[in-house]
């Protein structure tokens, strides 16, 4: 993909993120960041890459450090949301 | 254009659909009773962008990844379970420091290590445009890392929450900024180490400087904030790896917390700028202090409160971080469903800015299984305290002061405010008549003619007026 093709993409998301996140309820902001917070965690997928790659240890152990971080982002952001979100319940009637 | 190696075009719509997962997550999120099914999303989403990585590229060493993510994964599921839910913002800015020091790592790992994302000519020269990508990464990653773990010690109160003032501090940060937006300049032209490592250390002292002059009450906006450049972050090594599922997270969670930011900068009536230039709260007291007088106001009993309440036909509870400080929600919760038994109509009002971050405060009243759909936001429900008898306030304090409205020398003026001096019986409960709000200020509903001030703390209080109702059988 060369630079113009990915920059369309991230400037039709950044609408999107605007309209999707304006459609979310007030109630649910704190579940909302976060699991933006466990999705933003997929820059995992250039820690992958970078731990997979040979040629520099340096690089390798900088990739594997950052896969163990965004684990525990992606593991503990959506454990969390879920956690919060089955709290919220409708009143019986 | 440089030539990019081929991309498997499986591959690409692999990150593709992961990326219209994430959007299907953050639109579940539009309704309570859609929420999980978008959480769901989420995780589906990550899976496939997890194994999609996984299965294109030759692992050197595939025990040391599954390791790492196991161990990744021990910790966040442990932390996800312990974690109180009213140390959620430390939590939150925990996590994002995780994503700002992960995107520097993968930043590094790029610069270190080029052929292996695809992002340099067979002499290890780097691209221009990925040289661009790397370096705002890199910068960004660095700002979201050090900014975030300076909030998560404000909030978790390792660190004052009063500002810290640098002589000059505008200077130094402008200063900063600009030399780090230089040397991304200049590393267009030298890729060599210093220049990119310059860059990295810069960046870490930026968001260090820029997070410590702000005050406590802006917690909300930093947090936000931060959950915004956990986006951007995100957002600019997409555009390193060129990876969809990467660049639409990132403008995702980068446009979530910008949003985020400014509906917190509109409930307290600040400006984002003034909010990055710091310093709110460092002289608020003075601010407030000038016009002290001592003013008649009239004492109640938990007894007068719940003989009032169950006499009342409409109630709004005005719940504050107060009373979650004072873990006196589940007391709330249970003073309401007593006052709902004998035919009380209750609701919640909530501020924005009631708990310490965005939505914090409904997140509370859940856990304490308070009905979502008895919890209004302001705008929603702040024509019904005119008709209501009884408004509730219990913890909060700044939110309900009408000098907003009216006082124009008030620090507060502009804020948005619940209108509770409406209501026919204002029941204000306050540990004492001395503290003050985060903001410093008198607020004049103490001293109304229909406001009885409960003093005291707010869970025994509520636990009083529980039993008080109780014993009115």
């Amino acid at each position: 993909m060369d630079f113009i093709a990915i920059f369309s993409i991230f400037v039709l998301a950044c609408f999107v993120g605007y309209f999707v996140v304006w459609s979310v309820t007030p109630a649910l902001h704190t579940p909302l960041m976060s699991v933006t917070n466990a999705i933003s965690s997929v820059i995992i997928v250039g820690a992958l890459i970078a731990s997979a790659a040979a040629g520099s240890p340096l690089s390798k152990w900088l990739g594997l450090a950052a896969v163990v971080m965004a684990s525990v982002n992606i593991f503990g952001g959506f454990a969390v949301t879920e956690r919060m979100l089955a709290m919220y319940k409708k009143k019986e009637r | 254009m440089h030539e990019v190696a081929p991309i498997n075009p499986w591959v690409a719509l692999a990150y593709l659909v992961a990326g219209v997962c994430f959007i299907l997550a953050l639109r579940g999120l539009s309704s309570p009773a859609s929420s999980r099914r978008g959480n769901r999303f989420g995780m589906a989403g990550m899976t496939i962008a997890v194994v999609t990585t996984l299965l294109t590229h030759e692992l050197a060493n595939p025990v040391e990844v599954i390791g790492a993510i196991a161990i990744g994964a021990v910790i966040g599921l442990v932390m996800a379970r312990r974690i109180a839910m009213t140390a959620m913002p430390q939590l939150v800015a925990a996590f994002h420091s995780l994503v700002g020091l992960a995107a520097v790592a993968v930043a590094a790992a790029a610069y270190l290590n080029p052929g292996a994302f695809g992002i340099a000519d067979a002499t290890g020269q780097i691209f221009t445009v990925s040289r661009i990508e790397m370096g705002l990464g890199v910068a960004i990653g660095a700002i979201t890392f050090s900014g975030s773990v300076i909030a998560f010690l404000k909030l978790n109160g390792n660190m004052s929450g009063a500002p810290i003032i640098l002589p000059l501090r505008h200077v130094i940060n402008l200063g900063t900024l600009a030399a780090i937006l230089g040397l991304i300049g200049y590393f267009l032209t030298d890729q060599s180490p210093a220049v990119f490592w310059t860059i990295t250390a810069l960046s870490f002292l930026i968001g260090f400087l820029l997070i410590i002059p702000i005050g406590g009450a802006d917690m909300p906006v930093v947090v936000s904030m931060l959950n915004s450049y956990s986006g951007w972050a995100a957002a600019a090594m997409g555009f390193t790896l060129h990876n969809s599922a990467m660049i639409i997270t990132g403008a995702l969670v980068g446009s979530s917390g910008a949003i985020l930011s400014y509906i917190m900068c509109r409930a307290m009536n600040r400006s984002f700028i003034s909010v990055i230039a710091g310093g709110f709260g460092a002289d608020a007291a003075a601010a407030g202090g000038a016009a002290k007088e001592q003013r008649p106001w009239k004492p109640g009993s938990a007894e007068d409160a719940a003989f009032l309440m169950s006499q009342a036909d409409n109630v709004i509870i005005v719940p504050g971080y107060g009373m979650a400080v004072a873990q006196a929600q589940h007391a709330l919760r249970e003073m309401a469903d007593m006052l709902k038994k004998e035919g009380v109509n209750v609701k919640y009002a909530i501020h924005p800015v009631a708990g310490r971050m965005p939505g914090h405060m409904n997140v509370l009243l859940a856990e304490a299984n308070v009905p979502y759909d008895e919890v209004f936001e302001l705008e929603d429900i702040n024509n019904e305290f005119a008709q209501c008898d009884v408004a509730f306030v219990i913890g909060a304090n700044d939110v309900t002061n009408p000098a907003a409205k009216t006082d124009k020398t008030s620090p507060i003026y502009g804020m948005p405010v619940l209108d509770v001096e409406k209501a026919k019986t204002v029941l204000f409960v306050k540990r004492s008549m001395g503290g003050v709000g985060y903001a410093g200020v008198d607020n004049d509903v103490f001293y109304m003619d229909q406001t009885m001030m409960l003093l005291g703390d707010a869970k025994k209080m509520a636990d009083d007026i529980v039993k008080a109702l109780g014993e009115g059988h």
